[in-house]
């Protein structure tokens, strides 16, 4: 698979982004980090708006920059899809205009998205007339993020494209974006600070701290990795999953998942069954038992798993990292640690709440 | 135009033709200067920027003398040209360019300042070269601007006196223009003449004005 090499050296009066990056060219890789990391800097060194002395940046097999021999492609000659904090709409077009802008400058056989597609995606089929200023904020967004589609990126940059809009338009517009990168197969680089927005949509992440880059992976296991709990605000940020729908109970209110040969359940969910479901397990709702208990119990979710690490979290409670297939955090008290002697390389059956987190994301 | 003579209708047609080439000139060189001035970060910045404004606060007089000696035959612009510039038409638009300069700058800075480099960067992001993007976005953001200098610019340029004056002489049907017929016909105590041709120019700037502010009240350019 085709890879996204950069690195950056880029000095501000105030501040020093220094970033190595080495990831895959495919699905969504988020940018995360506290506000004044570097994140937005970073995305526009990637799009070639901010020029670094020390820069190079590799996508797939063509170079567009190496300061070293002072090349530096400009962002309109880039295959490059750049959604910006704020809309940025052309007020004098209307929103047809603005989404034919680029459209129309992509050579005809270059095109690969069409119109129809991304006005049906983004459901914005009423607006096409409208003037710029009759939008909402979360519509002028989704007309952005269309207009940067048309163009046919081979690479899309999404800037805290929800960052200026209320929570009820964030939650219009996750899906839009869950879809359009899972239906057209662009792959994104998705700047955010939201956790929640990380969590829904990320499959790699790419944690920035004061200029640097601190940790690239696939977001379960940075997320679940020790050394990183501090960057996610929470330490109870527990783990993702993404399991396979196997059967609805109505009766019940459940769904039935499938993940890595075991079994889940989770409140009832809007997907058909052999789709995928993203699950998060906050390490709270991780409980441990060694041994199968014979009594019967009312936890649904049992599921083996393996010691890998445990970590002292403060005087009271300790982290456990648990192999389910995936990594999974247990956060306990270390009276219960000691209790039941847990250490690593022990098997254990993890009792979980899951909670399914895109119930309106994968319609 | 009964009491317009044969010498004033020529007077106003220099005036229109030096006003109309000032501000042709003037955009072509100012627009580039104007964006420099609204985006650099150069400390020349604020020395050219209080150049250009220099001719708002300088005598007309100590503008028009200096453009004299320059244009002359011994001034650099004048051997440039190979040719005394001093008292010709073309001299006279070179010191309208400059002594408009502010009026057509100043309004192009503030606009250019005012769309900022935002929608520059979303267009570059669509595909659209350096120059696609000024032609298609800036300038219809900046459209106000323009009005404001091209209608600035004009206005001034017929108003314009001192420097006429100074580097033109009154040549009739050469350099002879609105302004200073005035201050002939007043000279020569033809008040009814004089009379004539002020009421025109009061009337025109005054509808010249008024256009613009209907034209941006019903029009207004609104900025996301």
């Amino acid at each position: 698979m085709s890879r996204l090499l950069a690195h950056f050296d880029v000095r501000f009066p105030t501040f020093h982004l220094n970033a190595d990056i080495d990831v895959p060219l495919s699905g969504l890789t988020a940018i995360f980090g506290p506000s004044g990391s570097g994140k937005t800097t970073l995305l526009r060194c990637l799009a070639g708006l901010e020029r670094a002395s020390t820069g190079f940046m590799q996508f797939g097999a063509h170079v567009w920059q190496d300061e070293k021999i002072g090349l530096c492609l400009p962002l309109y000659k880039r295959p490059v899809g750049y959604v910006f904090q704020e809309p940025r709409l052309f007020p004098h077009y209307d929103v047809r205009s603005n989404l034919l802008y680029g459209y129309k400058r992509v050579p005809p056989q270059e095109r690969r998205i069409a119109v129809e597609q991304v006005v049906d995606i983004l459901g914005i089929d009423h607006l096409l007339e409208r003037r710029i200023h009759k939008l909402s904020g979360g519509e002028q967004q989704r007309v952005a993020i269309g207009r940067a589609l048309l163009t046919s990126p081979e690479l899309l940059l999404l800037d805290e494209p929800l960052a200026s809009l209320d929570i009820q338009r964030k939650q219009e517009l996750l899906p839009f974006i869950h879809r359009l990168h899972k239906h057209l197969h662009i792959p994104v680089l998705y700047v955010s600070h939201a956790l929640t927005e990380i969590l829904q949509l990320a499959d790699r992440v790419i944690l920035l701290k004061e200029g640097h880059v601190v940790g690239v992976g696939v977001l379960n296991e940075i997320l679940t990795s020790l050394q990183f709990r501090g960057s996610f605000g929470s330490h109870r940020v527990g783990a993702v999953l993404d399991a396979c729908v196997t059967s609805h109970d109505p009766r019940y209110g459940l769904t039935q998942l499938e993940f890595m040969g075991q079994s889940l359940f989770v409140p009832l969910q809007p997907s058909a069954v052999g789709q995928t479901v993203r699950v998060h397990i906050l390490s709270n709702d991780v409980s441990l038992v060694v041994g199968r208990t014979n009594s019967p119990t009312s936890v649904l979710n049992i599921l083996e798993a393996t010691i890998v690490e445990v970590r002292e979290i403060n005087q009271s409670s300790v982290d456990v990292l648990l192999d389910i297939g995936t990594p999974l955090v247990a956060s306990i008290t270390k009276r219960s640690l000691v209790t039941l002697g847990l250490k690593p390389g022990q098997q254990v059956f993890a009792h979980i709440k899951a909670v399914a987190l895109n119930e309106e994301l994968m319609e | 135009m009964g009491v317009l003579t044969e010498v004033d209708l020529s007077a106003l047609w220099v005036s229109v033709r030096l006003a109309t080439m000032t501000v042709v000139v003037l955009l072509i060189v100012g627009t580039p200067l104007a964006w420099w001035l609204a985006h650099t970060k150069s400390r020349l910045r604020p020395i050219v920027e209080a150049a250009v404004a220099l001719p708002i606060v300088l005598p007309p007089t100590v503008l028009g003398f200096y453009i004299l000696v320059a244009l002359g035959p011994y001034g650099p612009l004048g051997r440039l040209a190979n040719v005394s510039l001093a008292f010709t038409f073309t001299g006279l638009v070179i010191a309208s360019v400059f002594y408009s300069m502010p009026f057509v700058i100043q309004p192009l800075q503030n606009a250019f300042e005012t769309a900022g480099k935002a929608p520059l960067e979303a267009a570059w992001s669509l595909r659209a070269s350096h120059w696609d993007a000024f032609l298609t976005v800036i300038s219809p953001i900046a459209l106000r601007g323009y009005i404001s200098a091209i209608v600035l610019g004009f206005a001034h340029t017929m108003g314009e006196f001192g420097v006429v004056l100074m580097v033109g002489g009154s040549i009739p049907g050469q350099t002879r223009v609105l302004s200073t017929t005035i201050f002939e016909h007043v000279e020569a105590l033809e008040y009814a003449q004089a009379h004539a041709i002020s009421a025109c120019m009061l009337i025109f700037s005054f509808l010249v004005l008024l256009a613009v502010f209907i034209v941006n009240r019903r029009f207004p350019i609104h900025v996301s």
